[in-house]
């Protein structure tokens, strides 16, 4: 398998974190008590502040500003993984998503932070000090979850449901890893599936994007606030 | 007094310190705690100096923090205000941390009911940790708190609850 561009890891990265973080903020005011209102919020934020510094270093290979890359880009250009681009508005799900999410992203960011490219190397490593309190609350849900007696199915069912997106989100090399950590956390094996691949992408990136851009789109010339 | 053409004549003009800038630089509140300066913060790493050019290593705190270019467009202007060309370097590496904040900046933290930020450690901290610590409630100084939840009104506090004075406090995350 041939490794992608430095210019597409980074997409790789941002359009996780961007989409993941915009699916957070839509638990803003809504979501099942004021505490986890704050930490979706508070998450998303932090995840779309990663997509900036990420868009930003991208922009300056492509010439061009982050806002543009982030936001002007054709729906098939997008080359996030289909697990961030799901609109689960149901707690297990959301639950399960954001887990699965941070468990394969922490293995990303372990062999980005000892990449041979320094910059890379410490963006990764700042991004990845903000990661350590998204775990901790994700590991905390699952812990939670698993130990009711109705949390347990749902989660099951969630995590069943999305374990071919999960495995969409590393490549071939760093995939196993994640099985090992999510197989040892739940004490017991996942269905050996096929991934489903980044840049595949699922209609509800199409709808995502359209709400997303529309005040961009609304003011070509740029708006002022 | 005759007007004023020789500019190399003015004190105002007068070549750029670096510890002028410094100075200009910690007048400058926090947008979001304004009880500390963003000098007490940490983020300024370096300011270096070249004829009227000041360079400033600026190194964001949260990555999502909306403060970020209040900062940088204030760093600018206080710099303009000194005569010198701002020329503000945004570092995205891993060298901010809360460890970066001054002791000064600490307690004025504290005296605002904030409580400063823990060590960090070479592990990251761990649920248990954050659960079970000494963290000290800045209105009485107890240690019987508890962690109300991970993630606060900003990217950098967590919210925890004083179970002697039964007051609610802001805790600065460690990073």
């Amino acid at each position: 398998m041939s490794s992608p561009s430095r210019v597409d890891l980074l997409l790789d990265l941002a359009d996780d974190e961007l989409i993941l973080g915009w699916r957070n903020s839509e638990w803003t005011g809504i979501a099942p008590f004021l505490e986890e209102d704050v930490a979706f919020s508070s998450i998303a934020q932090n995840e779309i502040g990663h997509a900036r510094a990420l868009y930003e270093l991208a922009a300056r290979e492509l010439g061009t500003d982050a806002d543009a890359v982030a936001f002007d880009r054709p729906v098939a250009e997008y080359r996030s993984a289909p697990l961030v681009e799901l609109r689960r508005l149901e707690w297990a799900r959301t639950i399960a998503r954001h887990w699965l999410y941070e468990t394969a992203d922490a293995v990303r960011l372990e062999v980005l932070k000892a990449s041979d490219d320094a910059e890379l190397a410490g963006i990764a490593a700042k991004i990845d000090r903000e990661e350590v309190y998204h775990r901790i609350h994700a590991e905390m849900w699952i812990d939670r979850l698993l130990g009711s007696d109705e949390g347990r199915p749902r989660l099951d069912a969630a995590l069943d449901e999305l374990w071919p997106y999960a495995l969409g989100v590393l490549d071939d090399e760093l995939r196993p890893e994640l099985v090992t950590r999510v197989e040892a956390k739940l004490g017991r094996s996942l269905p050996d599936v096929d991934p489903v691949p980044r840049g595949k992408h699922e209609t509800e990136l199409a709808d995502l994007l359209e709400e997303m851009t529309s005040v961009r789109r609304s003011a070509p010339a740029g708006a002022r606030w | 007094m005759s007007p004023v053409s020789d500019f190399s004549q003015t004190p105002a003009l007068a070549p750029l310190s670096a510890e002028a800038v410094w100075w200009a630089l910690a007048q400058i509140p926090d947008p979001e705690l304004p009880v500390i300066s963003i000098v007490d913060l940490g983020v300024v790493r370096d300011v270096r100096i070249e004829e009227s050019c000041v360079h400033v290593e600026f190194t964001p705190t949260f990555m999502g923090c909306p403060a970020l270019d209040l900062m940088r467009s204030q760093m600018e202007d206080a710099i303009r205000g000194l005569g010198g060309e701002p020329e503000v370097e945004v570092v995205l590496d891993d060298s901010w941390s809360t460890d970066r904040i001054t002791a000064e900046g600490r307690e004025k933290l504290r005296a605002a009911g904030f409580a400063p930020p823990t060590p960090r450690a070479p592990e990251p901290p761990t649920l248990v940790q954050l659960q079970r610590g000494a963290f000290r409630c800045p209105w009485c100084n107890s240690t019987a708190t508890r962690l109300e939840n991970l993630f606060g009104p900003t990217p950098c506090r967590s919210l925890r609850y004083c179970d002697d004075c039964r007051q609610p406090f802001e805790q600065f995350k460690t990073i």
